[in-house]
């Protein structure tokens, strides 16, 4: 098996704005995205061979990308849940990776609020099917599916729901913070942990706050050969590293499965680690944008991907660890938390933030010197899950 | 000898408070409280829950006959369901009485006859209703919820049959026409004096004759009344003390329609003693009177979990909560995505886990295994290997919850939802929808069993699923 590392590099990128965009549909979201893709990386649209599109929910097949007017090259639709934007740039990599073209576009999209409906439309309950018809059975939210994370978390190491619930407020509290240096965030507040720890409950233990929001996004990526990639640019990114893993629903069935880490996530990240040639992420990744679809899963990532030992995730985030001036910098561009889940679209904003970052082009959120990026999806949720990990650096070795 | 061999009930956990109603229309009112059944119960449900506590799971039973006047189904047999959800041998011979109050007590002849001419060995009864009176009538204090189940066998019964006395009267006291969604009834005293009252005394006066006995003769006359008040005069008028009155719990549980009597005589039976002698009709459309007497196997069949003590074990609910799981006031819509239907053909395929939480055990590991949504499962989730399974029934397990939330988004009509992960004592896992808790009880580790209950209903049909419950016992 061929190691990907420094093989592929990234070139341009484009983000839309994220948020409520009532006036904007999918064709605006992803011309939004690709045109400053294009402009960043110096092509038109005629210079792509070939494009991967990821929506969950906004479009079938790769006709959905029809509004970019690509003119008769391959086009794929993929979907992998909540980490169909990596998915995406997994597609485009291995393509340029095979040699089956030199420019690939990895798009991602999702319109979310026209649902007009609050929440995220149909499968909205965890118990129903991926076809949209309702499972024969429970139905509960998808909050509900992290919040038993929390009620184990809380219940083995020892944590009084009140300790618990200010934890996990503290990272809601951060990735605001960050989300208020960001013009392309859906929230831009600031919290504190009282404003947190006090919001409506949503399931509990997680209240409202611990909560992503839910918006429209697109954001997108341009691949090509690392040899090439100093024809477009002279900070070109390189992949260092892309996985994913899937479950089979092992912890809804076996009862050895302790809600309290996720085995997609561990196993993503340490064949990634491997990959790249990682020995100690803690010291060695210079920033993180991971899944915060829920505060508690965030907690969780950073003992999965082993940024923090098991069960003391807590003293990391009591010291600062993963704020913008910490040694490891999560969700700095504000996370899901404040862009919202535009399930298509996640993977490649997480993707775009991590890129400007290693470009040292973040502006007030900028980190220093970094050298090592990750990028954490979570499809699915606790026991079904679909676990993907990217990383990308500055410099090839 | 012909009789009954088991016996139990099912009330459901709510209550209303008539003091509530009364206030709320400003209306006379009995007082007391009724017995209402969950957002999530229906007939069906508490026949299975009845239907289960007497026979237990997989019975082997040669027939059930139900008796309701609220089958939730116009067309489709009722019986039918709850042989599956009990998980029934598909031999059972299942049939639905209707129409009648007098349902259940006409089933139970039939019972008593299949039984006694050899034909079944064993016949289960159940009795189910949950009718509605109009907001702001009499009906809405006076009926309740409930269910109740006996099993009609031979070899040694808890009571005997000694004498049946059955009179058919087209009297219409009670009554819905086919699009009626609430029982209408005539006038009480005319119901009183030319129904109720003569067609009881006519029915004791045969059986007393067919006994050779006089009322002092019972231990406790048993059968329910449209209010208390004509319950009493009635007892008086047909010569009972005091002491031989069995409660008609109407100011506990309410009138539960078809299952009424039978309710009354589960308790009765709770509190007797061998030898006891007991009158036990059944009023409506007519009488089906029945003389029982008690045996020396009632000692047997104690368990110690008495249904009484299980009535005290309840909740009240508001007069708002109550209109809505009665969906007596339309409310507005929720903000969040409608939940859709699942299709039949699906529901076909998945019908052992829905009738009665079937999954499997491996063959090669031991390991039982539940399919969170109900694909069939072809490879072990334990040990990989491929289609080495048996069947395995999880609705009788007793399980812990593992992990759970409080959720305010779960579909449910008393939140906030509970759901959770519950892991079952002799193994396996079911991520599920909980019910009849008390939130400031819940917490990992908290004992649960599962219980049939109706989960949403849409596109003309219900459809009925397991959730977990605290164990109450």
């Amino acid at each position: 098996m061929e190691n990907l590392k420094d093989k592929v590099a990234i070139v341009g990128m484009g983000c839309s704005k994220f948020g409520e965009r009532w006036d904007a549909g999918v064709e605006d979201l992803l011309v939004e995205a690709a045109f400053e893709a294009f402009q960043d990386a110096g092509i038109g649209p005629k210079e792509i061979q070939a494009a991967w599109i990821g929506t969950v929910f906004s479009g079938l097949s790769a006709i959905t990308l029809s509004p970019l007017n690509l003119q008769y090259i391959p086009i794929t639709r993929v979907e992998n849940m909540c980490a169909t934007g990596s998915e995406a740039l997994r597609a485009a990599t291995y393509a340029i990776l095979a040699g089956a073209c030199d420019i690939a576009l990895a798009i991602g999209v999702e319109k979310l609020k026209d649902a007009g409906t609050t929440g995220v439309k149909g499968p909205a309950i965890v118990g129903d099917n991926p076809d949209g018809t309702a499972g024969i059975g429970p139905g509960y939210s998808a909050p509900a599916s992290f919040a038993y994370m929390a009620t184990r978390y809380f219940n083995d190491y020892k944590l009084s729901p009140e300790e618990g619930k200010r934890l996990l407020a503290e990272i809601a509290v951060k990735n605001h913070y960050n989300g208020s240096l960001n013009p392309k965030a859906h929230f831009k507040n600031q919290l504190t942990v009282d404003q947190v720890v006090k919001a409506p409950i949503i399931a509990w233990p997680l209240g409202l706050f611990d909560c992503c929001g839910v918006s429209d996004g697109a954001a997108a990526a341009i691949v090509t050969r690392a040899d090439l990639a100093k024809n477009f640019r002279q900070d070109p990114i390189y992949v260092k590293a892309l996985n994913i893993c899937v479950g089979a629903r092992q912890g809804a069935v076996r009862q050895d499965y302790d809600f309290v880490h996720i085995e997609e996530n561990v196993r993503a990240s340490q064949k990634s680690y491997q990959e790249a040639g990682i020995k100690d992420p803690r010291k060695e990744i210079s920033i993180a944008e991971v899944h915060d679809c829920f505060t508690i899963h965030e907690m969780i990532v950073y003992e999965d991907l082993g940024f923090s030992a098991r069960g003391r995730a807590g003293e990391d985030i009591r010291n600062g660890f993963f704020t913008l001036k910490g040694d490891l910098p999560v969700n700095t561009d504000g996370g899901l938390k404040c862009f919202g889940h535009p399930l298509g679209a996640s993977g490649l904003r997480m993707m775009y933030e991590v890129y400007k970052q290693l470009q040292q082009k973040a502006g007030p959120r900028q980190v220093k010197n970094p050298r090592l990026g990750l990028t954490h999806n979570l499809g699915g949720n606790a026991g079904t899950g679909i676990g993907s990990i990217c990383i990308v650096g500055n410099e090839k070795g | 000898m012909t009789g009954i061999t088991s016996i139990g009930a099912y009330v459901p956990k709510y209550r209303l408070s008539l003091d509530e109603v009364s206030k709320f229309w400003n209306v006379k009112g009995p007082g007391g409280e009724k017995a209402i059944a969950g957002y999530d119960e229906d007939s069906i449900t508490m026949a299975i829950a009845a239907a289960r506590s007497v026979c237990g799971d997989g019975a082997e039973i040669d027939g059930l006959y139900f008796g309701t006047t609220t089958n939730p189904y116009r067309e489709k047999q009722g019986a039918a369901i709850i042989a599956s959800g009990a998980d029934l041998k598909a031999g059972v011979r299942t049939a639905d009485f209707a129409n009648s109050l007098r349902s259940g007590s006409i089933a139970m002849r039939a019972a008593l006859d299949a039984v006694n001419s050899g034909s079944a060995g064993s016949v289960l009864v159940v009795a189910s209703d949950s009718r509605l009176g109009a907001p702001q009538g009499r009906n809405e204090q006076l009926l309740g919820d409930g269910a109740a189940a006996l099993l009609i066998g031979g070899g040694q019964p808890l009571a005997e049959i000694e004498a049946c006395y059955t009179i058919s009267n087209d009297f219409t006291d009670v009554w819905r026409v086919a699009k009626d969604e609430f029982v209408q009834s005539a006038e009480a005293r005319f119901i009183d004096v030319v129904g109720f009252g003569p067609t009881m005394q006519e029915a004791f006066a045969g059986v007393l004759k067919k006994c050779g006995a006089t009322p002092k003769d019972f231990a406790k006359v048993i059968f329910p009344a449209f209010g208390l008040r004509e319950h009493a005069d009635l007892a008086k008028r047909l010569g009972f003390e005091k002491g031989q009155i069995q409660d008609p719990l109407l100011n506990s549980v309410g009138h539960t329609g078809v299952a009424a009597p039978f309710v009354m005589l589960a308790v009765a039976l709770e509190e007797a003693a061998p030898g006891d002698r007991i009158l036990f009709a059944v009023y409506g459309d007519g009488c089906d009177l029945f003389a029982l007497r008690v045996t020396d196997g009632i000692t047997k069949v104690r368990t110690g979990a008495s249904f009484k003590a299980g009535l005290a074990k309840k909740k009240v609910i508001d007069y708002g909560k109550y209109l809505n799981w009665k969906n007596l006031v339309p409310l507005e819509a929720s903000s969040l995505p409608a939940r859709s239907e699942p299709s039949l053909i699906t529901r076909w395929r998945d019908r052992k886990r829905i009738a009665a939480l079937y999954g499997v055990r491996c063959k090669s590991c031991g390991t039982p295994q539940l399919h969170p949504i109900g694909q069939a499962i072809r490879i072990c989730a334990m040990c990989q290997v491929k289609d080495n399974f048996e069947d395995y029934r999880f609705s009788d397990k007793k399980g812990k919850l593992f992990s759970y939330a409080i959720d305010q988004l779960q579909p449910t009509k008393n939140p906030p939802g509970l759901n959770g992960v519950v892991d079952f004592d002799e193994g396996g896992r079911l991520i599920c929808e909980l019910t009849d808790y008390d939130l400031d009880t819940v917490k990992t580790g908290m004992p649960v069993e599962m219980t049939f209950r109706k989960m949403s209903q849409g596109q003309g049909l219900i459809n009925y699923f397991w959730k977990a419950k605290p164990v109450t016992e």
